[in-house]
C-alpha cells in the first residue's frame, strides 16, 4: 500500500528537499503551509517531476484551536508526520517586543506540540507511524546570540523525548532531528563554516535513514554531536563570559 | 557578503554581492534597495551577468505546468536544462534547441537566446518560446510573447537580462523516439571542403564542425564534420534503453592549471591527433545524446584548463554573402598569429532576423583563447574585421568588445535601448556588460 507523509511547514527547505526525497520513493504526499499560494509551483513541480500524488492543505501553527479539525478532515491518515515549521527570529527585537518573542516561542514550541498531541494521539490508537521533529543544536545550551529560539527548542527536545517514552510501546516512533547549520534561506546571508554546514538534501537522506533504521536522535552531520558535547561540558562559569 | 564573482571563462572576475532568493516578492525587495542583474548557472563566459549586485535566479527551480499533448512546458526560469532531460527524455521528449552544455538555466537560454547544431533548421531558442513572465524595473509582473507586448518580449529573446527579471518561461519541447542520435562525421581536408560540406548536408538536422586553426598550407582549415539525426526504435540494439537520461559527470579539474599547460605545441599535439584518431574519412553509428551534445560536460570545471588569468571564447557570425571570404581571411590571420584553441568550432546558421539575437544566416566560427599579453588588442583588430564583412559577435560569449563595435554591429542597438529604456527608465537592471557597450547604467 502507497504511505502517505505529512509535511508540516512545507514551505521550509528542509521541508521541500523532504518532499522531493518522498516523492521519488512513491509516497503520497501532504503538503502543509500557512502560505498554500507559495506551495502551489512546488505542488506542480512535484507533480510534473516524479508523478507524484501530492496535496496541499493550509495549516498554522500559530492557531492552535485549529489544529484537531486539520489533522482529521485529511483525506488519509499519514504513516510518516514531520514537523519541519520553525522561525530564527531576532533575539535582540524579541527581548524588547513581546509579539515577536512569542512567535518565536509558538513557532517552534507551543505550535509543535498543539499539532503533535492531536497526531500523537491518533498514532496511538492505530498502533503505527513515525513523528519526526526537527529541533535544534541551538536548544542544547543557551548562548546570547540566540536562546530565545534556542529555549523552545529546547522544549520541543524535551516534548519529543518524553512523547517517544510514551509512544514506544505503542509501535510509534519518534525521530528529533537536529540539523546544525543547513543552507536555507533561514540563514541565508550568513557566511557559515562549509564543512560545518549540511544542505537541505543532505537532511532529507539522513531524516529519511533515520526512519527506515529507527534512529531516535540524529544530527545531520556526525561531527555536530562533538561538537555539542564539548559545548556543554564547557563549565558554566566560563561558559557565561563567552561570546556566543 | 562581497566576494569575487567571475563567469565561465574566469575573467573578468569582480567584487560583487550575490544573493539567493526563492520567490518574486524577493526579486521585488532587491530592486528597492538597488540596481542588479539576474544571474542563472553563471556559464555565460564573460560579464554579461556581472554587476556589483547579482539575484541569483537558480532557488527559482520549479516546473510549472506540462502539457503531454502538445509538449508545452512552462517552469521557472532557475530551472537547468540537464533537470530539463532528467525529468522529459524518459517521457520522449527533448529539448527544441540546445547549446554545447546542459549546465544552463531556461532564463539564460532565453535572456542569451542561445542556438545549437540544428540552428539551420530549427532556428535559436526563442523560436520555441511561446510565453515569458517577466518583473520589470518597478516590480511590475508582465506577461509577454509574440502576441502580447511583442516589443518587450523580443527585447527579451537576447536581451542579455537588461529588460527584467525573468521568472517563467513557456516553450515546446520536441518529440523523440529515442534518446540516441545517429551520427555520421565526414573529414574535410581543408576549409573549402567544409564549406561545401556544409551546403551539401544542409537537411541534416544537427551539424557543426571542429576545426584546426593552427595548420597551414593545403590542409588549412582541415575539419571534421559531424552530423545527426535522432535515431529510431530500428536503429538501437537490444541493450540500448530507448529513453535514457544522461549521467551526470564524475570527472572534475579540480584547481586552475598553470599558465604554460596550455601553448602551441601542446594545442597542435591535441589537434593532429583529434583529427588523426578518426582513421576514415567518413564513419557511422548510433551514440547517446549525451557525447553528442554535451562532450565537456563530462568534466567539471572543465574552464580550469585555461589557469587563473581566465580565457576569452571568440564567437562571431558573418553573413552568408560575405561569409565564405570572410571565414578565411580571419582564420588566416589567426593562424598567422599562431592563436590555436582546442575548441575551434563552425557552424552554417539558417535565417534569423530578431531585434537583438545574436544569429543571422550565414558562419560561426567560436575559439577558445587563453588570455595572454598583447590578445585583446589582436581582437580589436579582429573586431574590426568582422564588422566590415557585416559580421557581428556573440555578447553571451563577450567579454571585451567595445561599444562602439556594438553599435555599429548590431544594427537593431537604437530600436532595442528605446524598449528597455521604455520599461525600466529607473535604470533597474544593468551589467557591467551593459555599462561596457553603453546600453544602460
Amino acid at each position: 500500500m502507497q504511505r502517505a507523509v505529512l509535511l508540516l511547514g512545507a514551505n521550509a527547505d528542509m521541508a521541500e528537499s523532504m518532499a522531493r526525497h518522498f516523492a521519488q520513493r512513491g509516497y503520497q504526499l501532504l503538503l502543509a503551509s500557512r502560505n498554500t499560494e507559495k506551495l502551489a509551483s512546488l505542488e506542480s513541480d512535484l507533480k510534473i517531476r516524479y508523478d507524484a500524488d501530492v496535496q496541499v492543505f493550509r495549516f498554522d501553527a500559530n492557531d492552535y484551536p485549529s489544529h484537531h479539525a486539520f489533522y482529521h478532515s485529511l483525506p488519509v491518515k499519514p504513516d510518516v508526520v514531520v514537523v519541519a515549521f520553525g522561525v530564527l527570529g531576532d533575539t535582540e527585537m524579541a527581548m524588547g517586543d513581546w509579539n515577536s518573542s512569542q512567535e518565536i516561542i509558538s513557532a517552534n514550541f507551543t505550535g509543535a506540540v498543539s499539532i503533535v498531541n492531536v497526531v500523537a494521539l491518533d498514532f496511538q490508537q492505530r498502533q503505527a507511524g513515525t513523528i519526526v521533529g526537527i529541533s535544534s543544536v541551538a536548544g542544547e545550551r543557551g548562548r546570547q546570540s540566540n536562546f530565545i529560539y534556542g529555549s523552545a527548542k529546547a522544549g520541543f527536545t524535551a516534548y519529543l523525548s518524553g512523547l517517544r517514552n510514551r509512544l514506544t510501546r505503542h509501535k510509534v516512533h519518534v525521530v528529533t532531528v537536529k540539523p546544525g547549520f543547513v543552507r536555507t534561506k533561514m540563514i541565508a546571508d550568513v557566511p557559515t563554516p562549509v564543512l560545518l554546514t549540511a544542505t537541505p538534501d543532505q537532511v532529507a537522506k539522513r531524516i529519511d535513514r533515520a526512519i527506515q533504521k529507527r534512529k531516535n536522535v540524529i544530527y545531520v552531520l556526525p561531527v555536530w554531536r562533538y561538537i555539542m558535547l564539548v559545548i556543554k561540558l564547557i563549565p558554566e562559569f566560563i561558559f557565561k563570559k563567552l561570546s556566543l | 557578503m562581497v566576494r569575487a564573482i567571475s563567469n565561465w571563462g574566469n575573467y573578468p572576475v569582480i567584487q560583487a554581492n550575490e544573493f539567493s532568493i526563492s520567490s518574486q516578492e524577493d526579486i521585488r525587495q532587491r530592486l528597492l534597495d538597488s540596481s542588479l542583474i539576474v544571474r542563472g548557472n553563471g556559464r555565460c563566459y564573460g560579464d554579461a551577468s556581472l554587476a556589483p549586485s547579482i539575484v541569483s535566479s537558480v532557488g527559482l527551480n520549479r516546473f510549472l505546468a506540462w502539457n503531454p499533448m502538445d509538449g508545452i512546458l512552462t517552469c521557472q526560469s532557475g530551472v537547468l536544462l540537464s533537470e530539463i532531460l532528467e525529468v522529459f527524455v524518459p517521457k520522449g521528449w527533448f529539448l527544441p534547441v540546445t547549446p554545447g552544455t546542459k549546465y544552463i538555466t531556461v532564463g539564460g537560454a532565453v535572456a542569451s537566446d542561445v542556438h545549437g547544431k540544428n540552428h539551420h533548421v530549427d532556428g535559436s531558442f526563442s523560436q520555441h518560446v511561446i510565453e515569458l513572465e517577466l518583473m520589470t524595473g518597478q516590480g511590475e509582473l508582465i506577461t509577454c510573447s509574440r502576441d502580447t507586448h511583442p516589443d518587450i518580449f523580443w527585447a527579451t529573446c537576447g536581451g542579455m537580462g537588461l529588460t527584467g527579471a525573468i521568472l517563467a518561461v513557456t516553450f515546446r519541447l520536441k518529440k523523440i523516439a529515442t534518446s540516441f542520435i545517429r551520427y555520421h562525421h565526414i573529414k574535410a581536408r581543408n576549409l573549402y571542403e567544409i564549406l561545401d560540406l556544409f551546403d551539401q548536408y544542409s537537411s541534416a538536422t544537427y551539424s557543426v564542425a571542429w576545426i584546426d586553426c593552427l595548420i597551414k598550407g593545403e590542409n588549412f582549415g582541415r575539419s571534421i564534420l559531424m552530423l545527426g539525426e535522432t535515431a529510431s526504435p530500428e536503429d538501437l540494439t537490444e541493450n540500448n534503453e530507448r529513453l535514457r537520461a544522461g549521467k551526470e559527470p564524475f570527472l572534475n579539474v579540480p584547481f586552475n592549471f598553470p599558465a604554460f599547460a596550455l601553448n602551441k605545441l601542446s594545442i597542435r599535439a591535441f589537434n593532429a591527433l583529434y583529427y588523426g584518431k578518426n582513421l576514415t574519412k567518413e564513419s557511422r553509428k548510433i551514440v547517446h545524446y549525451e557525447p553528442f551534445f554535451y562532450p565537456l560536460d563530462s568534466i567539471l570545471n572543465w574552464n580550469r584548463i585555461y589557469g587563473s588569468r581566465g580565457f576569452v571564447q571568440y564567437q562571431f557570425v558573418l553573413p552568408e554573402d560575405s561569409g565564405r571570404k570572410g571565414i578565411e581571411d580571419i582564420l588566416q590571420r589567426i593562424s598567422k598569429r599562431g592563436l590555436g584553441s582546442f575548441l575551434a568550432v563552425l557552424k552554417q546558421f539558417g535565417y534569423q532576423n530578431d531585434l537583438i539575437s545574436f544569429p543571422m544566416k550565414g558562419y560561426t566560427l567560436a575559439l577558445d583563447i587563453p588570455i595572454v599579453y598583447g590578445l585583446f588588442e589582436f581582437l580589436n583588430q579582429l573586431d574590426e574585421v568582422v564588422a566590415g564583412y557585416g559580421g557581428r559577435i556573440y555578447l553571451s560569449k563577450d567579454a571585451r568588445m567595445s561599444s562602439e563595435i556594438f553599435w555599429k554591429t548590431y544594427k537593431n542597438a537604437p530600436k532595442f535601448q528605446e524598449v528597455i529604456l521604455r520599461y525600466d527608465p529607473e535604470l533597474k537592471f544593468c551589467s557591467e556588460l551593459s555599462k561596457r557597450l553603453k546600453i544602460k547604467g
